[in-house]
């Protein structure tokens, strides 16, 4: 019996790699089962179960959503490790645009600690020269 | 001897100091070896996405996704630029934002306009001076960086793509060759660069569900995601092992300094001693 190869990847690790009868994976439109020379296809995924069934027996493992891949030897799953919603991600958006609104106008305030720290390191190098310069003559 | 107990307090200085740098040595030592870890571990999600990628340029799909096909003339590109939080790691940052500025003045003397995402606090505040215009920011990633944290500022690049402000995006960030060897990489991650693929010549598209755009946008928004988070591990990985070598060399340097000051030390007490057995001596022949 042909056999295709499945991948589970995810952006923190490898899940699983190897060979199997069949994949039965949660497509957002319906669960689909995947079997040696599937055409190629691509959807994403919902929140559920992928199944991978192997010679030894069925391996079960949960994704929270993501993009599977289909071609006729292999079948690529992308599980998501982020929580994704439209309105969530754009809260997030707005988030790191202020931060940059932000550090845009902080630049004065910042820029005063490094003049200030340059003065003071000048000052520091101008005292230390002076203090050599005592203990030589002494 | 008051020169003596002045270079007493500068050997204990040095020294506290070196006990300091040799302390961050050796944490930076093993956060590296855990950047490593998880820079290997982010590798076959951003390999195996490639793949698709790859695949999917050769599809001979009706619909051209926008992050695929480059559009007219360059005006504005989009940079986003990683670095770390924490300064005292030698000249990674620095050397990262020095071939930037270069690449940023060539596409300034062409007139393209520039826009910035910054990644942790060294680019921020190393780029708000530089006045370019800053979109989005973002800080305080920690040891262990996640996917969440980096939604909100890759979503701030893409909308502006989508909406035809930037015609370009690009990453810079450090990328790890070795623990001694970092390498400054600025490369485009959106539109994407096709790469060829033999035995995919035939006629064949996918199977789109639910439907191209949806499935296609799903899908490339990881890509760009994937491709900006192993620019962060990478950089972490680069951070760490940068910070472990110049702490060495910092602990190195106090070590010969306080050699250096001890045998100055030795030698004027040696001196003082000299001094006062003469003084004796002379003063009992006097007598």
């Amino acid at each position: 019996m042909s056999v295709i190869h499945v991948d589970i990847v995810s952006a923190t690790e490898e899940i699983y790699s190897g060979d199997a009868n069949c994949v039965f994976a949660p497509a957002t439109m319906g669960e689909i089962g995947v079997y040696p020379q599937h055409v190629p296809l691509i959807s994403t995924l919902k929140p559920g179960e992928v199944r991978v069934e192997t010679e030894n027996g069925v391996e079960s493992i949960y994704v929270s959503g993501g993009i599977v891949e289909v071609q006729p030897h292999t079948v690529t799953i992308f599980s998501d490790t982020a929580i994704r919603a439209n309105d969530l991600d754009e809260a997030k958006a707005i988030e790191a645009k202020q931060r940059a609104e932000e550090a845009m106008s902080n630049a004065q305030s910042d820029q005063e600690v490094s003049t200030t720290q340059a003065a003071l390191a000048e000052s520091m190098a101008q005292l230390q020269m002076i203090s050599k310069m005592r203990g030589k003559k002494r | 001897m008051a020169v003596g107990k002045e270079i007493r307090t500068q050997i204990s200085s040095i020294q506290n100091t070196q006990k300091i740098t040799s302390a961050m040595e050796m944490v930076a030592a093993s956060k590296m070896k855990k950047a490593q870890d998880r820079m290997r571990a982010s590798r076959p999600y951003s390999e195996k996405i490639l793949k698709v990628i790859g695949h999917l340029t050769h599809a001979h799909s009706e619909f051209k996704h926008p992050y695929m096909t480059a559009s007219g003339d360059l005006k504005r590109i989009g940079v986003i630029i990683i670095s770390s939080d924490r300064g005292l790691c030698g000249g990674l940052n620095n050397n990262l934002f020095r071939s930037l500025l270069k690449d940023i003045t060539v596409w300034q003397s062409d007139s393209i306009e520039i826009e910035l995402c910054t990644i942790g606090k060294k680019a921020t505040s190393f780029f708000k001076n530089t006045g370019l215009n800053i979109t989005s920011v973002l800080t305080d990633l920690g040891d262990t960086p996640h996917f969440d944290d980096l939604l909100g500022v890759i979503k701030v690049m893409l909308d502006r793509y989508d909406a035809g402000e930037l015609n370009q995006i690009m990453i810079a960030y450090n990328m790890f060759a070795n623990t001694m060897t970092q390498v400054p990489t600025v490369k485009q991650i959106v539109p994407m660069e096709i790469t060829e693929i033999e035995g995919m010549d035939h006629y064949w598209d996918y199977i789109y569900e639910p439907d191209a755009e949806d499935a296609l946008t799903a899908l490339l928004v990881r890509y760009i995601e994937a491709l900006v988070y192993q620019g962060i591990v990478e950089n972490m990985a680069c951070e760490q092992s940068s910070r472990m070598i110049a702490m060495k060399s910092a602990t190195d340097n106090a070590g010969d300094m306080v050699k250096e000051l001890r045998l100055i030390y030795n030698k004027a007490r040696q001196a003082a001693i000299t001094q006062e057995i003469s003084e004796i001596v002379g003063g009992a022949a006097a007598v």
